[in-house]
């Protein structure tokens, strides 16, 4: 089977480059071995929060400090701004409104209750725009009878520390309570799937119940699984409230419906995507990956004249670590990581591990290389590319949008 | 240092992280409160019965093996193998005289078509439809599959142009239902193999995939179709009539997947040789080995649903480049979801109304899209469709057999 480009991985960051190519009308495939990490998404982008443990307010003036060997330093910091930029505009057009500024963060509310500098935020998220709730007014914590994936207790110990004027109340519809028999499958996604028409009413009407004479609630984020619109929906049932939403985790609404509405505008727009599937191995020939071998397509090799690893990190698979090697596991890339396993990490748990920074080695233009030699149609982007600790730095999603678009870019 | 290379569990099941996305695409957990769904019943789940056996929960049987939480999973955990294979180990109750009728697709099947005007009529009966509601829990509202008067295979034997002229060849597997109740989708298979100068040849002998008995647990018996499957296959293959080649998704899978997985039948020397008309068809026009002519006249406005087992095997890419490929065709391509029927999983009285309620996602698409017919690659799905919406199905074998221009495709390809 034959496309103009081939993407191994179909993520955040695989998407957005499927999108950005599709657009350009480059025929596309992407290639994902299961569903992503997109699905454990808080429910906001991060393009930077913090540089060497210090908050950061402007992502985009604290990225002209960053070490050379950053993904945003090697893009180059003005590309990044202008890339950044355009993100919001490149998610609407996929039906997605995340809102925010590059170069001015504001602070998400974590599930525990704590506040956290990022970039764009899903529709529902509970955001601030300083990490102070006392504006917020009267606050109300709606817990769902139930519904083990949200921790009011953190959240509301956490928010009276800072100040707040808050409590929690516990509500319940018919619906939800009959959920309840199945506790292990009551999980945010299973709960959105019903929360539409009748039931969106009557969840509504337990929240206004429980608010009482508050100007805020916030509730777990089991609302809009596939499309924006229940969130706007009860949003219009509630007028006077500020409602806002934590992403719960396992399996985040906000993030399944990201991951679910960027799989379909890249299908819309002519891409193909194979889920479920696997790549098993590539041709290499004079410097150019000829073709990739799937588990599922077997003798009909997948051709393209350029591929895109986009394979994510350790969690994803694409490195991996065996206990005397640190390799990439699908083409055998050289990865940029010491041989010395007692150098990969840190004996304190808690202290900044430098195999989170570890992932193939690429050059200027973002190609990758086997035993030292460039594939000259073969780019990596996202997590796969290492250089940096997206964990302790805030900025996993940013590293995954922008490289993405820029090697996009460079695709014609 | 290659502690970790010893340290392998069946169907991967260690690897399993615990971060429910298979959960959240379970279609059964979706509906029905009674399924612990997949992460519970599969790798949770297992690491208890391994313990004790009587750890094994009952519930298991709602799950319609549709391997959609396989083809989610992140970590490649054999998440549907696990489940069926609990069920085939741990349950040790004797399957129900109804899971026997319903599974034995071949001896009903045989018996069937010849009594095919009596059955027919009987099936469609309501007091007769009642009665199987009643006495065999057969839902009422299911609608059987008409029996044909005489099966594929005769049909093949007596009527079929002479397969020996052509200079390549291949063999058909044609499975229970269309020997039974469908022959012109064989028929129609032959007809579009043949324009395009392969000859088709029958196994020496089939048997019923056995999908049916496996899901009713009646293994033994599954087991030595398999077998004889196998053995059949691997004889075409080795006389150089291969590969071998279906039009029905969930046989070919169950051949090329679930022996070896769940039957512990091995076919790795021959799996490669087991594919779908279609695969086939798309791989030889992709090399140029074969040409399409179509009708200039032909208009259709097709739907195209992914049946379970082409998104599991991941070829409905094919099914949909072949439809798209035909000029006149205005292509719809549904979200890929389960239509709920499972195979003789929908037929039972106990799980009809969550058969439905799985499908409805999938019937409002249908009927939203307005088509003038549905395509997929799987006869269960097509009886589940048409029961439950008022557009008709066809394969997509079919339908390329209805837009050929079989003498401008024969010309062609120099025939």
């Amino acid at each position: 089977m034959k496309f103009d480009t081939i993407i191994i991985g179909g993520g955040l960051s695989g998407l957005t480059a499927g999108i950005a190519l599709q657009k350009k009308g480059i025929r596309t495939a992407i290639i994902s071995s299961g569903q992503s990490a997109v699905h454990f998404s808080s429910g906001s982008f991060s393009l930077l929060s913090h540089v060497n443990g210090e908050a950061v307010a402007n992502p985009l003036e604290a990225m002209k400090s960053l070490p050379a060997e950053h993904p945003y330093s090697r893009i180059g910091a003005d590309k990044c701004a202008e890339l950044a930029k355009s993100v919001p505009a490149f998610m609407a057009e996929a039906g997605l409104s995340y809102t925010g500024s590059a170069d001015c963060n504001a602070w998400r509310l974590t599930p525990i209750g704590l506040f956290k500098p990022s970039w764009l935020h899903s529709v529902e998220t509970a955001v601030a725009p300083c990490p102070d709730p006392k504006a917020w007014g009267k606050t109300v914590i709606c817990r769902l009878k139930g519904f083990l994936d949200f921790y009011p207790g953190f959240l509301e110990d956490n928010l009276k520390k800072a100040g707040a004027d808050v409590h929690t109340a516990v509500i319940t519809t018919e619906h939800l309570d009959a959920m309840r028999r199945n506790n292990t499958e009551m999980r945010a996604p299973n709960i959105a799937r019903i929360m539409r028409g009748a039931e969106l009413h009557a969840f509504a009407r337990a929240i206004k119940e429980a608010a009482g004479d508050a100007k805020t609630v916030i509730i777990p984020a089991v609302i809009g699984l596939d499309s924006e619109k229940p969130v706007e929906e009860l949003r219009a049932m509630l007028p006077g409230i500020q409602l806002m939403a934590i992403a719960t985790n396992p399996a985040s609404v906000p993030g399944m419906r990201t991951q679910m509405m960027l799989r379909r505008h890249f299908e819309n727009l002519g891409g193909t995507y194979f889920l479920g599937d696997n790549v098993t191995d590539g041709t290499v020939k004079d410097n150019r990956l000829e073709s990739v071998r799937t588990a599922n397509l077997g003798d009909d090799r997948m051709e393209a004249k350029t591929y895109i690893l986009a394979t994510g990190s350790f969690f994803s698979r694409g490195v991996v670590a065996a206990p005397d090697r640190i390799f990439e596991p699908v083409l055998g890339l050289d990865v940029d990581a010491p041989a010395d396993r007692n150098a990969w990490f840190d004996k304190n748990l808690f202290a900044e591990q430098p195999y989170m920074s570890y992932g193939v080695h690429t050059d200027a233009d973002a190609r990758v290389s086997i035993a030292g030699k460039v594939l000259e149609n073969v780019y990596a982007i996202g997590a796969v590319t290492g250089g940096c600790n997206a964990l302790k730095d805030g900025c996993g999603a940013g590293v995954a949008i922008l490289s993405a678009l820029n090697v996009a870019n460079k695709i014609s | 240092m290659d502690y970790q290379k010893q340290n392998i569990s069946a169907n991967d099941f260690e690897q399993c992280i615990k971060c429910t996305i298979c959960t959240v695409y379970c279609p059964v957990a979706a509906v029905n409160i009674n399924y612990p769904g997949p992460k519970q019943a599969g790798p949770d789940g297992e690491r208890y019965r391994l313990k004790n056996p009587a750890f094994y929960d009952k519930a298991l049987k709602y799950c319609l093996n549709c391997k959609r939480c396989e083809v989610s999973c992140p970590n490649n955990v054999k998440i549907g193998d696990i489940i069926q294979t609990a069920r085939l180990r741990y349950d040790k109750s004797s399957p129900k005289l109804r899971d026997r009728i319903l599974a034995s697709t071949d001896f009903v099947g045989s018996m069937a078509t010849k009594m095919a005007p009596i059955v027919n009529t009987m099936t469609a009966l309501s007091p007769v439809k009642a009665g199987m509601d009643f006495f065999l829990a057969i839902d009422k509202h299911r609608q059987f599959p008409k029996y044909s008067g005489r099966t594929f295979v005769k049909w093949f034997k007596k009527e079929a142009p002479d397969q020996s002229v052509f200079k390549n060849q291949v063999t058909y597997y044609h499975g229970c239902y269309v020997n039974y109740n469908f022959p012109q989708l064989g028929k129609d298979v032959v007809k579009v193999l043949n324009a395009v100068g392969y000859g088709v040849n029958m196994l020496e002998k089939e048997k019923c995939c056995g999908v049916a008995k496996i899901s009713n647990r009646l293994i033994d018996s599954a087991k030595k179709d398999a077998e004889l499957n196998m053995a059949s296959i691997r004889k075409a293959v080795k006389s150089g009539k291969g590969p071998v080649i279906g039009a029905s998704s969930t046989c070919i899978f169950t051949m090329r997947d679930e022996y070896p997985h769940l039957l512990g039948v091995d076919n790795s020397d021959i799996r490669d040789d087991i594919s779908m008309v279609i695969v086939f068809l798309y791989k030889l026009l992709e090399e140029g080995k074969i040409k399409l002519a179509f009708r200039p006249d032909f208009k259709m406005r097709i739907a195209y649903h992914t049946p379970c087992h082409m998104q599991k095997m991941g070829w409905a890419v094919y099914s949909k480049a072949m439809l798209k490929m035909i000029p006149g065709v205005d292509f719809i391509p549904l979200e890929s979801m389960c239509c709920g029927i499972a195979g003789t999983y929908g037929f039972k009285k106990e799980n009809y109304p969550y058969s439905q309620a799985i499908g409805q996602e999938l019937f409002d698409a249908i009927n939203a899209a307005k088509p003038d017919v549905v395509a997929c690659d799987c006869e269960t799905c097509k009886w589940q469709i048409e029961m439950s919406t008022p557009y008709p199905v066809m394969n997509p074998i079919s339908i390329i057999a209805d837009a050929l221009d079989i003498e401008e495709t024969k010309k062609l390809n120099s025939l």
